[in-house]
C-alpha cells in the first residue's frame, strides 16, 4: 500500500472535522495510506498572496520542505485552497532554484529540492481503480440521491490538469459509481464567494445565491463539494441567503428556494460504503440529508 | 456647482507603473492585452467593480497608478482565476490583481476601514507568528479593525456552529501553534533581510 503525505489545512481542523474524519476512513477502507506531515505550517491561502508574496511562497515552502524531508513524494491536501497555494509555490521553487526564496529556506534547514508533487483527494479517488472498488463496496446503495457536484474554482483552475477548468466531471462520477444520480449544472466551478461573504457580505451572498439557485432549478436534492471554505460558505450561509433573497433578485423566477443538504463529498462516500452513520457527522451540517437517508 | 477637469492629462500618468506592476506580478504580457473584454464577461464579481478586469489593464499599461490602487475592484476580486484561464493573452489577471493588492498596502492607500485588506492582514500576522491560521482569530481582529459590530451579527451561527460541534468556546482564546516556531520566524526575519 502507497502512503501519501497528509497536510490537513486549518479548516479541517475547525469548522469541517467531519470532512477530515470521512475521508481519512473512506481512505482507509479503500486502501490508501495518508499520513500527517509533522509540525506543517498554514499556507497562507489566498490572502498572503496579496499581502507578501515572497512570504506567501515561503511559508508553503516550508511545508513541501518538510514532506520532502519526511520522505513523500506526494502530497495530499483536501482543501481546495491549500492544494492551489501549495502548488503554486511549488511550480514557482521549483522554476526559481537559485532565488533568495529558495536560499532562505536553505538557511534554516528548510533546503526544498522539488522532489514533491500536490495533490486533491478526489483526484485519488477518482481513478479508475478506486471507482470500481468503490462500486464493488456500495453497501448502502443511493436510491432517490440526486447530487450536484460543486468544485469551486481553485481545484480546476488556473492548473486544469486534474479536470476541466468549467465542466469537470471526476466528483460526479464518483457519485455514480455509489449509485446516486449527478446532477448536471453550468455553475460547477463559479465562485462561491470565497472570503467575500466576510468581507464584502452583499457581494458574497449573491454569489453563493446564484450557486443554490442553479443547483434548485436543476433538480438536485442534494450538493457534494470538494473545498471546507466552499462549504462553508453554502452550508452555513444558505439560510441567510435564501430568506434575503427569497423572491428571487433575478434570476431565481420569484421561486423560493429549497435548503439542500451541503454535504462533503467524503461523507457521501462514507454513507454508500456502509460506514457507521454516527461517524459521518451529516448531524454536524445545517440541513442534514436524513429524509434522503431515511428514503434510500 | 463645483466643475473640475475628468480628464488627466497625459503628463500626470505615471508612465512607469505597468512595467512596476509587470515586474511585480510576474506577468510580462499586460502590454499585449488586446481589450477583448473576456475577462469582464466571465468574472462573477465584474458587475460590482468599480473598473472592470479589462478596464483595469488598459488603466495599467496607460500608468492610471492612483485609479488602480485605490480601486475596489482589487479589493473584490476573489481570486477564482476565470479571467486567467480565459484570456486570449495569456495575462495572469488574478496575479496582477494580488500585485496590485500588494501595492496598494504596502502603498498606504488602501480602503483602511474596509475588511478585506484587514483580513489579508490580519490573517498574514497570525501566520507569520504562530504557524497557524485561526479562523476565528483572524475574524476577531478584522471586525475590531473594522467594524466591531460585525462580531454581534455573526453571533447567531457562531452558536449554531458551537451546537453543532463545529466550533469550541476554546476558538474564542485558544489558538493552535506549530511547533518548530523558531524556525518560522527565523525564515522570516531571512526573507526580511533580503528584501
Ligand atoms: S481577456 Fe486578456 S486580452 Fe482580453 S481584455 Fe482581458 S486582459 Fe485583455
Ligand atoms: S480572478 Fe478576480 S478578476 Fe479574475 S475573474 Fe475571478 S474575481 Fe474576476
Amino acid at each position: 500500500m502507497k502512503t501519501y503525505g497528509y497536510y490537513p489545512g486549518c479548516s479541517v481542523r475547525s469548522t469541517s472535522k467531519a470532512y477530515e474524519r470521512t475521508l481519512l476512513d473512506v481512505c482507509k477502507v479503500l486502501g490508501l495510506g495518508l499520513k500527517e506531515i509533522e509540525d506543517w505550517n498554514c499556507c497562507g491561502a489566498t490572502a498572503y498572496f496579496g499581502v507578501d508574496k515572497a512570504m506567501a511562497m515561503a511559508v508553503s515552502g516550508r511545508n513541501l520542505a518538510l514532506a520532502e524531508q519526511q520522505k513523500f513524494d506526494e502530497l495530499v491536501t483536501p482543501c481546495a485552497g491549500c492544494y492551489l497555494t501549495l502548488r503554486k509555490a511549488n511550480e514557482y521553487l521549483k522554476d526559481h532554484p537559485n532565488d533568495h526564496i529558495n536560499k532562505s529556506l536553505d538557511r534554516v534547514d528548510l533546503h526544498y529540492g522539488g522532489t514533491v508533487t500536490v495533490r486533491h483527494p478526489l483526484e485519488l479517488l477518482s481513478s479508475e481503480e478506486a471507482l470500481k472498488a468503490m462500486a464493488a463496496a456500495v453497501k448502502r446503495p443511493m436510491k432517490g440521491w440526486k447530487v450536484a457536484s460543486y468544485y469551486g474554482c481553485q481545484l480546476v483552475r488556473p492548473y486544469s490538469d486534474m479536470d476541466d477548468p468549467y465542466q469537470p466531471l471526476i466528483m460526479d462520477r464518483i457519485m455514480e459509481a455509489l449509485g446516486a444520480q449527478a446532477v448536471d449544472y453550468p455553475y460547477k466551478t463559479r465562485c462561491c464567494g470565497g472570503s467575500l461573504t466576510g468581507t464584502v457580505e452583499d457581494v458574497g451572498f449573491r454569489l453563493v445565491y446564484m450557486l443554490l439557485s442553479e443547483i434548485n432549478k436543476h433538480g438536485a436534492n442534494a450538493v457534494a463539494t470538494s473545498c471546507p471554505l466552499c462549504h462553508f460558505n453554502l452550508d452555513a450561509y444558505q439560510s441567510k441567503v435564501i430568506s434575503r433573497f427569497s423572491g428571487g433578485f433575478d434570476q431565481a423566477g420569484g421561486r423560493r428556494l429549497e435548503p439542500l443538504p451541503i454535504i462533503h463529498f467524503t461523507q457521501i462516500i462514507g454513507y454508500a460504503l456502509g460506514l457507521e452513520l454516527k461517524t459521518l457527522g451529516f448531524k454536524d451540517l445545517m440541513v442534514t440529508p436524513g429524509r434522503l437517508v431515511a428514503a434510500s | 456647482m463645483e466643475i473640475s477637469r475628468t480628464v488627466k492629462y497625459e503628463s500626470e500618468l505615471d508612465k512607469d507603473f505597468g512595467n512596476r506592476v509587470m515586474e511585480l506580478s510576474g506577468c510580462h504580457k499586460i502590454s499585449e492585452c488586446i481589450q477583448c473584454g473576456t475577462c469582464s464577461s466571465t468574472c462573477p464579481v465584474s458587475l460590482y467593480m468599480d473598473y472592470t478586469p479589462r478596464k483595469l489593464m488598459a488603466m495599467i499599461k496607460a500608468g492610471f497608478k492612483d485609479e488602480a490602487l485605490r480601486s475596489q475592484t482589487i479589493w473584490l476580486c476573489s481570486s477564482c482565476y476565470s479571467c486567467t484561464v480565459m484570456c486570449p493573452a495569456q495575462i495572469k489577471i488574478t496575479d496582477v490583481m494580488y500585485s496590485l493588492k500588494r501595492m496598494a498596502i504596502e502603498g498606504g492607500i488602501y480602503p483602511k476601514k474596509a475588511p478585506a485588506p484587514a483580513l489579508a492582514k490580519a490573517m498574514a500576522d497570525i501566520i507569520a507568528r504562530n504557524g497557524r491560521n485561526s479562523e476565528m482569530g483572524v475574524v476577531m481582529e478584522m471586525s475590531l479593525k473594522t467594524n466591531p459590530m460585525n462580531l454581534l451579527k455573526m453571533a447567531p451561527m457562531g452558536l449554531a456552529l458551537i451546537k453543532r460541534g463545529r466550533m469550541e468556546i476554546k476558538d474564542f482564546y485558544h489558538r493552535d501553534k506549530i511547533k518548530n516556531r523558531r524556525q518560522l520566524h527565523d525564515l522570516v526575519k531571512g526573507l526580511k533581510k533580503e528584501a
